[in-house]
């Protein structure tokens, strides 16, 4: 099915198994965002789960401090085509938060400051698979990386990982969010390069 | 300039995967912005050489006209300019950033739009500035685009001032007011999005109203 290109050879094969197909490694940290980087201020921060019957439980900052963390060592992987292996984070497994949430969905639309929006299935965000992350290789993290929070969802393309996250609403129907509504995959799995509508 | 059997046309902004693929069955790919609007199957891309870039460094030494590529596309619905959209537009290029904004200018002069248009392209030198003759003669024959340029490095004689990164002034001087709410792309190197971007929402435009697409 694949066109060979004449004269290619490629340069960088490692034959790195942790690289998903069509992804490429980077050792630095690109950015990309949708528009500006908003700031958000700590003592007005505020992370929040709404149920899909209106019922909201909501952390402050400090609140989220109190929470027990983890350091998580992840490779992340980004739909514009690069990986980055071993990162390290500290946060909040969602598992914590969900403890006193009763919900019979299963979709989440995680939403941030700034307007974006990610949907998932509530199962992806369960059972130790993501994460509020809020520091990144022991330092806060930076704005245009998502800071002061954002969400740490490893297993799927990095946009799902919402940046500078605000709250997640728990619904019954999927609903897609920012990039999934202008062509990108709903799902977004990278093993199985879920990039775009119809993969 | 690609040919692409069946090619569905696409928006000003939209880019492209490209996808090499070696004899052994090894794939690269990476995304390019498509520099204007389709003639019928034929397709632009602006590729920039990255000396250890592995697509870029193929595409722009070893490729051949008349070799086959793989494209796929075209992708990305949120940073692009449609000729029904008759906001002032403001476009804020950082150096291979123009590409796509290009293809907005392009897209304009095509449909015969009246919606005026401002270019700030900050580039590191005159030598640098791509697309140099048609943004000459088009800040000239398109009535409504306006087009200012910044060098970071090094500036021919008669540019006023002194080589400079991007600043609160030349965003403000180059652009639109805040309160006209014109519709602001900015494309470049990550530390010229964010600091254009920045500069932009504290100058009072709304963030939605600013759409960014970084690289590196």
């Amino acid at each position: 099915m694949s066109i060979v290109s004449p004269g290619f050879s490629g340069r960088r094969r490692g034959a790195d198994n942790r690289l998903p197909p069509g992804q490429y490694l980077t050792h630095d940290f690109p950015v990309l965002s949708a528009g500006p980087t908003p700031r958000v201020p700590l003592d007005r921060w505020e992370f929040r789960i709404t149920t899909e019957q209106g019922e909201k439980h909501t952390w402050s900052w400090n609140e989220l401090q109190e929470l027990t963390s983890e350091q998580i060592t992840v490779d992340i992987h980004c739909v514009t085509k690069w990986s980055k292996l071993g990162t390290t984070w500290t946060g909040v497994s969602l598992d914590t938060f969900f403890e006193d949430v009763d919900t019979a969905a299963d979709y989440a639309l995680a939403y941030s400051y700034g307007g974006y929006t990610t949907n998932l299935p509530l199962e992806d965000l369960l059972d130790g698979r993501s994460y509020i992350a809020y520091e990144y290789e022991g330092e806060p993290l930076a704005p245009e990386h998502g800071g002061p929070a954002r969400l740490l969802v490893p297993h799927l393309y990095l946009w799902k990982s919402a940046k500078w996250i605000r709250g997640i609403q728990l619904q019954i129907e999927d609903e897609p969010g920012f990039w999934e509504s202008v062509g990108y995959h709903d799902y977004g799995d990278p093993w199985r390069e879920q990039r775009y509508q119809g993969d | 300039m690609l040919d692409v059997p069946d090619w569905p046309g696409h928006d000003a902004g939209q880019h492209v995967d490209v996808r090499l693929t070696a004899p052994d069955g090894y794939t690269a790919q990476r995304s390019y912005s498509i520099a204007g609007p389709a003639d019928g199957d034929r397709i632009e891309l602006t590729v920039q050489h990255v000396d250890d870039g592995e697509v870029s460094d193929y595409l722009t030494t070893v490729y051949a006209i008349g070799d086959p590529v793989e494209v796929r596309g075209p992708v990305g619905g949120w940073f692009v300019w449609r000729p029904e959209h008759t906001d002032p537009v403001f476009l804020v290029a950082g150096g291979s950033g123009i590409v796509p904004l290009m293809a907005m200018i392009r897209a304009r002069a095509a449909a015969d739009s009246k919606t005026p248009f401002r270019l700030l392209y900050s580039a590191r030198s005159p030598s640098e500035i791509i697309f140099a003759d048609e943004l000459r003669r088009r800040a000239r024959d398109d009535r409504g685009l306006d087009v200012t340029y910044l060098y970071t490095r090094s500036a021919p004689e008669d540019w006023p001032g002194r080589p400079h990164r991007i600043s609160v002034a030349d965003l403000n001087s180059a652009g639109w007011p805040a309160d006209l709410r014109p519709a602001c792309f900015v494309c470049g190197p990550t530390g010229f999005v964010e600091t254009a971007a920045d500069i932009l929402v504290a100058l009072g435009h709304e963030p939605r109203r600013v759409k960014t697409e970084r690289f590196g």
